[in-house]
């Protein structure tokens, strides 16, 4: 290539975080400033206001989750969720309905239900997104076990500057029941929403540049915020949530796939 | 701006065979690799495209953690047509850190879950201390795996949207070779059967008693089949010139209804037409397209509506699923490769199993396979939660 590759960089214009103790970004804000304690608590999930009536009582947890981080992101940045491209990222789908699946087809009688089929997979929540708000724009949905964040992050960016639009990018992950969670023990819904523009505006409040990195990520201070991060995927971006909440420029590196990581270069607005 | 991109090597893995001759032998000469489903335990009347031999394959020690039969079917695939050797020659040329690796699935490994869920422990519930869910049913296992295969360290992923997932890798691939953070990308998709998916077809009545019949009048449900297809992507450059480039992809989202698909094709024409304009072509530039056709009466209804619309009624088009089945998740990258196959071979494949055409379809449908100098075609893929995605290929 003779010309010089573009720079993975972004303006954050909006940001929500929803997770066990911290249910919205206000107050995880404090709790990473470190102006208020952190205490644990269940997960808080908003019932989907957005879906129509049938859908809305049928919601799973992890559709309640990724419809409220993405909207609170949207009403953070001021921006309309019907015109925004997005990405979706998870380490699973709904782990509740993967079970109940798993647990009819070893038994006798395998005629599964037809709804509980169509929301087993893994962009249930994108689909559902897309009946609330009416977005026909490009919806990517990945999957990345432990490094979900990182490669989400890794492709909202690529999206805001190869396509020059803002792009939401909505990180998600949800328990699985027993005995899955003997197998895998997410402990509690938790995610957050970034709202990523290619263009500084009224709302932006921080510049993000990525590159891949060999160093080590970054843990969080405050044993019990560190224990999320470890613990829920989505959560591998607290470390950057942080500089964000202080608004503080500023380089913190994410954990990915080791060894591969991912440097952040935070300059806040 | 869609920064174009080369395929330096490409393989799949079907039930019509393994590797590319043995899939364009059959699809040249109008087979189908369909047959009456006998799969593991499953009770149902239905056909489908199984891939021979999978469960014979044994991983290389150091990976046997990832032992499953979607791995085992990775593996086959990753062994067809000197690809292995392809990525290899790439991670030594750019770097293990440089070559990324980005692979659609639907349901991945989750065929060990359904079984280890059968060996449950009678009192505690537990499953089987061996059930290993991160690296057989978990989304990402196939891109883990295939990481480690050929013992890459770059960026991975796994796309998930269903029956469009190994579509949307290429578009996902493409955007990291444009901003720089890999020079290669091991792009594809692998599905394997399940009963996740035989029993959940067949529960929302999408499955047909007969082989599948992609856009006839008489088309009443879909054949499911298993496949591995992957290509290698590359920035085009002077060494690299020759063969098939992807020049466009175009995603949209229908918005509309989990299941089913938008009754005029709003958002497969949407795609379709980013696709062109990503591109940079107008809608006669296409020479063939290679339809989602999944043979269900919506999908094919919708989708013959926005290829109309798009396109009218003189592209030459069909579906391939009358041969392969409808493989899910690795159906993207598995008509990626047909359509490469049929670019290099200057002939375009027919649909094995459609007898009377619907005349509700004002298309150009190729029921039997025909020679024709094709220099730009476009393939669609389609999935449930609205998911669409176009890929445009040239020569």
């Amino acid at each position: 290539m003779t010309t010089p590759l573009p720079s993975l960089a972004a303006w954050i214009d909006g940001v929500a975080l929803i997770a066990p103790g911290l249910p919205d970004w206000s107050l995880a804000r404090a709790v990473l400033r470190g102006e208020q304690p952190y205490q644990p608590a269940p997960s808080e999930l908003p019932a989907p206001s957005v879906l129509p009536p049938a859908e809305r009582r049928r919601a799973s947890r992890v559709v309640k989750l990724a419809l409220a981080l993405g909207l609170a992101a949207c009403a953070d940045a001021q921006v309309d969720a019907a015109t925004l491209a997005t990405v979706f990222t998870a380490s699973g789908a709904d782990g509740h309905n993967c079970h109940a699946l798993c647990e009819q087809l070893a038994g006798d009688d395998r005629q599964i239900s037809p709804t509980r089929f169509h929301n087993s997979v893994h962009n249930a929540a994108a689909g559902y997104w897309g009946i609330a708000t009416g977005a026909t724009a490009p919806c990517q949905v990945i999957a990345g076990f432990d490094a979900s964040f990182g490669a989400g992050l890794l492709d909202a960016l690529a999206q805001v500057v190869t396509g020059q639009v803002p792009v939401l990018l909505i990180a998600y992950d949800s328990e699985y029941p027993q005995p899955l969670h003997a197998k895998r023990d997410t402990p509690d819904c938790a995610g957050v929403a970034l709202l990523l523009s290619p263009q500084r505006g009224a709302r932006s409040q921080a510049r993000l540049q990525l590159a891949p990195t060999g160093e080590a990520a970054q843990t969080c201070t405050v044993p019990a915020l560190e224990n999320l991060r470890r613990q829920i995927p989505a959560l591998r971006a607290l470390p950057l949530l942080q500089q964000l909440a202080a608004q503080r420029s500023g380089r913190c590196v994410l954990d990915y796939l080791p060894p591969m990581q991912l440097a952040a270069e935070l300059t806040a607005c | 701006m869609f920064s174009p991109c080369q395929i330096t090597a490409s393989t799949l893995t079907t039930c019509l065979g393994h590797g590319r001759a043995a899939n364009w032998q059959a699809l040249r000469a109008g087979q189908s690799g369909l047959a009456p489903c006998a799969f593991e335990t499953v009770q149902l009347a239905t056909w489908i495209g199984e891939v021979a031999g999978v469960d014979a394959i044994t991983l290389a020690e150091p990976l046997a953690r990832y032992d499953c039969r979607n791995n085992r079917l990775t593996q086959l695939g990753l062994l067809g047509d000197g690809f292995a050797a392809a990525v290899l020659a790439a991670r030594e040329r750019y770097g293990p850190e440089r070559v990324g690796v980005f692979l659609g699935t639907s349901t991945a490994g989750i065929l060990q879950t359904e079984l280890a869920y059968r060996q449950r422990d009678p009192e505690s519930g537990a499953l089987p201390a061996e059930f290993n869910y991160r690296d057989t049913h978990n989304s990402f296992s196939l891109a883990a795996f295939t990481r480690d295969y050929f013992a890459l360290s770059g960026p991975a992923l796994a796309i998930s949207t269903a029956c469009s997932s190994s579509a949307k890798v290429f578009a996902a691939a493409a955007r990291q070779l444009a901003v720089g953070t890999i020079d290669a990308a091991v792009v594809g998709g692998v599905d394997s059967l399940c009963l996740t998916t035989l029993y959940g077809f067949a529960s929302l009545q999408l499955t047909s008693a007969q082989p599948c019949q992609p856009y006839d009048a008489a088309r009443n449900g879909i054949s499911i089949g298993e496949a591995a297809a992957f290509a290698l992507l590359e920035r085009p450059s002077a060494g690299n010139g020759e063969g098939v480039r992807l020049l466009g992809v175009g995603e949209s989202s229908d918005a509309y209804h989990m299941s089913a698909p938008h009754p005029e094709g709003r958002g497969a024409r949407q795609a379709m037409l980013a696709a062109l304009a990503a591109a940079g072509l107008p809608p006669a530039a296409i020479d063939y397209i290679n339809l989602h056709g999944t043979a269900t009466p919506a999908n094919d209804a919708a989708e013959g509506c926005a290829v109309a619309a798009v396109f009218g009624p003189h592209t030459p088009c069909s579906s391939t699923k009358g041969a392969t089945g409808h493989t899910l998740g690795a159906a993207g990258a598995v008509e990626a490769v047909i359509c490469a196959m049929a670019l290099e071979s200057s002939f375009l494949p027919g649909s094995p199993g459609t007898q009377t055409l619907d005349p509700a379809i004002a298309l150009n449908y190729l029921r039997h396979g025909q020679p024709a100098a094709a220099r730009t075609v476009l393939s669609n893929s389609f999935g449930f939660g609205g998911s669409n995605c176009s890929l445009i290929l040239a020569v």
